[in-house]
């Protein structure tokens, strides 16, 4: 999408990987991703939800920004695939004392380590961590920026509740300026093929549209019957004080996903939120209760998708893919039949494990388009 | 009036600069020139002294003047001092800049001014001091611009901000017309533009990063064309880098209003696209803008509305730099670069301008708005020999070491440009030869 994308997939070509923004994927490689995301879902639907895949590699989570679900989300993913895992908060860190973000980096790095994940509250920060790193970098969340991760398990929701995106009409509601879920699932949802409009206050979109392929609505109302999708997003105290809406109550009144609302949307249309959500301010608590609300199933999803990143960032590359799931795991010997299959695979043998290079290199994965 | 009238003349052999093209306000002749004692002491065809430096196919220029350097001394010295940065600007062809006064403390009195400009004399060039309009740059009680102004302070500037409050700048402006100084003002409306960190547009849409408007700039631009119409006083705006501020600067100056204006390189050369990597190297404010503004820029330095090229050379140490882009400092060298890039960009990109049409905008313009009378001039017998010899035919590409700042922060590295600085005496004084610092 940018020319510092297109950049960045060329310059690292010999080195590692990284995820940075939805744009560094194609829908090739998105549909690669949530396909491995299917066999990810089978692997924690086991009894033992574990695979050696990524044993031997570790992974650190660098989070400058406070966020429980993506961290556990990310150290989960690497534990169900045997990584190891270290994690650096900044409370507990030096960066407290005045490190800068390179001389952090550069210390954990020298512990050894394959990859890692940023989360920073400046936008840009783990792209430039990426020119500074011999890991592979994956961005957790920067800024008003980026979270491909939460992209790709909410277009993985999506998938496995409505088949595709191709054609499905997507609102995200809310305040689009300064949300990275927002940048990131606009990429994914419209490179996927989904219609996408964003209904905001002018206040809370992006001062230039220009160039994004979405349209605009301020009628949440207008909006909602068409939608196969209605994506929330949080709203924050402290947009008040920029003066961006007059008051949250206000805002309530145009924006919320009130029951009256909801019951205006097709039927089989999804409820979805990045969550944490404000019940009451973007959505009335019963509706965030109701079964066609997936939040939970978002969260769920994350694992799976952070699994897939993880293993076509590390799983293939720098050593030949081995033993996905490996022939002596004890999972492995599970018979499929007798695992809950939440997959939306429909033969379970096509779900069977990648052996060999039937993952992905990661640099076909960033071959520029 | 120079304000560093100390300056020693550091006496050596005669020298001739034999066989190249003189250009100065008055045109271009193929002329030799002598210099002796500091001075320039004959022009003409066929020329000897007791040195000879063939200058064959180059310009012999009144030495450039920069109307907007940070030299960071006192306060910022492992991102800049004096010597490295009168150092830079000497292989960039300067044989004067104007040190701008956010230093630490700020150069809002005459005992630091003093300090700036006892530390200018050792220089390689010569540095002349600015001083704030306000305390501590603080917009909120004017700084003792008489006592400034005594020890040769003629331009007064808040610079790395604006005066905010219009009626301060209204008094501002009376006050400074009283002394015979002028006022420079850093155009930015801050309640636009606080905890922004580059220009809003599509760029900063997409890259989730907090603009300002261009309209934080015009807006500034706008109240004071007001205010020097309701005083009278001269006004000087620093750095424009939007098309809608050249376009009211140059009705203001139709009008007959005493402004002047001048423009950075980067505002003509480099647009917010440069921001896409995140790196804050091509953070500046005012903030690099879009293709269009780039386009009036030039037009305006073309026609006339703009008068000078002035660097805005701001250091920053590589771990400032290294920040997340929206926590490090703004600001880009510029002193070993202008010259080149505007021959790059405005000579051979169109804009219909020549050599010549650059040089007086590098040169003669600016040693004019800000009073330097020992710049600038015309190069003739008698007059102090502040002079750079530039081969326009040089082509060279930008490395990224910084030259001879102690900062690095280039935003134009791999670019080719064209025009590069040969010689470089400061009264008299060769202080680069053959593109060396000769100390």
């Amino acid at each position: 999408m940018s020319a510092a994308s297109r950049a960045r997939a060329s310059d690292v070509a010999d080195g590692p990987g990284h995820l940075l923004a939805m744009s560094d994927l194609g829908r090739a490689e998105i549909e690669e991703l949530l396909s491995l995301t299917d066999t990810m879902v089978e692997v924690n639907s086991r009894p033992i939800p574990k695979v050696p895949a990524l044993r031997g590699r570790t992974m650190v989570s660098l989070f400058y920004e406070d966020s429980t679900r993506t961290r556990l989300s990310f150290e989960t993913a690497a534990r169900r695939l045997s990584a190891d895992t270290m994690s650096f908060s900044v409370s507990a860190s030096s960066v407290n004392k005045g490190e800068s973000v390179r001389d952090t980096v550069e210390t954990i790095e020298a512990m050894g380590i394959d990859a890692i994940v940023v989360r920073h509250k400046s936008s840009g920060v783990p792209e430039q961590i990426a020119r500074w790193s011999t890991a592979a970098v994956i961005n957790a969340g920067d800024g008003w920026h980026q979270h491909p991760t939460q992209a790709l398990l909410d277009s993985y929701t999506i998938r496995s509740h409505l088949g595709s995106l191709e054609g499905r009409h997507i609102a995200i509601v809310g305040d689009i300026k300064h949300s990275r879920v927002a940048r990131s699932n606009i990429e994914a949802f419209t490179t996927l093929g989904a219609e996408v409009t964003l209904v905001a206050p002018p206040t809370l979109l992006p001062p230039s549209l220009e160039p994004w392929p979405v349209k605009v609505s301020h009628d949440l109302d207008a909006v909602l019957p068409s939608l196969d999708v209605c994506y929330l997003l949080r709203m924050q105290q402290e947009r008040m004080t920029e003066a961006l809406v007059p008051t949250l109550r206000e805002y309530s009144s145009q924006f919320e996903l009130t029951e009256k609302r909801a019951d205006r949307m097709a039927p089989g249309a999804l409820i979805m939120h990045p969550g944490p959500m404000n019940r009451g301010v973007e959505i009335a608590g019963a509706v965030a209760d109701r079964a066609n609300a997936v939040m939970t199933e978002q969260v769920a999803n994350g694992v799976a998708v952070r699994m897939a990143v993880l293993f076509m960032l590390l799983g293939s590359g720098r050593y030949p893919m081995r033993g996905f799931p490996t022939e002596d795991a004890e999972p492995a010997d599970e018979p499929a039949a007798q695992r809950p299959d939440r997959s939306v695979r429909p033969d379970p043998e096509d779900n069977a494990a990648p052996e060999n290079n039937a993952a992905p290199e990661h640099n076909e994965a960033k071959d520029p388009r | 009036m120079s304000n560093s009238n100390q300056r020693s003349v550091v006496s050596g052999p005669d020298v001739v600069l034999a066989g190249g093209t003189v250009v100065d306000a008055t045109g271009e002749r193929r002329l030799d020139v002598v210099i002796s004692e500091g001075r320039i002491a004959a022009v003409g065809p066929g020329l000897d002294a007791e040195h000879r430096i063939d200058v064959g196919g180059c310009l012999v220029s009144p030495g450039l003047v920069d109307l907007h350097t940070h030299l960071r001394q006192p306060g910022k010295e492992e991102a800049e001092t004096i010597e490295s940065g009168s150092r830079a600007a000497a292989l960039g062809g300067y044989t004067a800049v104007l040190a701008m006064p956010n230093t630490t403390p700020t150069t809002d009195c005459a005992a630091v001014v003093r300090e700036v400009l006892e530390l200018g004399r050792k220089g390689l060039v010569d540095v002349h001091s600015s001083g704030a309009i306000t305390v501590a740059r603080a917009g909120e009680r004017l700084a003792p611009m008489a006592e400034m102004a005594d020890l040769g302070v003629r331009i007064f500037t808040d610079d790395g901000s604006g005066v905010q409050d219009d009626r301060l700048m209204r008094r501002a402006l009376e006050y400074a017309s009283g002394l015979g100084v002028t006022l420079a003002q850093h155009c930015e409306t801050t309640s636009l533009s606080e905890g922004t960190c580059m220009h809003e547009g599509e760029w900063s849409s997409r890259l989730g990063l907090p603009g300002q408007p261009s309209e934080a700039e015009e807006l500034m631009v706008m109240r004071d064309i007001a205010l020097a119409r309701l005083t009278g006083a001269r006004m000087h705006f620093l750095h424009l880098s939007t098309a809608g501020s050249v376009a009211m600067v140059a009705a203001a100056r139709a009008g007959g209003l005493p402004i002047t204006a001048e423009a950075a390189p980067h505002h003509f050369t480099l647009t917010d696209e440069c921001c896409a990597g995140y790196d804050a190297t091509f953070k500046v404010h005012p903030p690099l803008r879009t293709a269009a503004d780039v386009a009036a820029i030039k037009h305006g330095l073309a026609s006339g509305a703009i008068d000078a090229i002035a660097t805005d050379h701001a250091p920053h140490a590589l771990e400032e730099k290294e920040r997340p882009f929206d926590q490090a400092p703004p600001g880009m060298l510029g002193l070993e670069y202008a010259l080149a890039l505007a021959f790059t960009e405005l000579v051979d990109g169109g804009t219909g301008m020549t050599e010549a049409d650059v040089l007086a905008r590098l040169s003669w313009q600016p040693a004019s708005i800000a009073g330097m009378n020992d710049h600038g001039g015309p190069i003739v017998e008698g007059r102090p020999a502040n002079l750079c010899v530039i081969d326009p035919t040089a082509r060279w590409t930008v490395d990224a070491s910084g030259g001879a700042s102690r900062s690095r922060n280039v935003p134009y590295v791999g670019r080719e440009v064209r025009g590069r600085v040969r010689h470089t005496f400061c009264f008299g004084e060769p202080v680069v030869i053959d593109g060396e610092a000769q100390r």
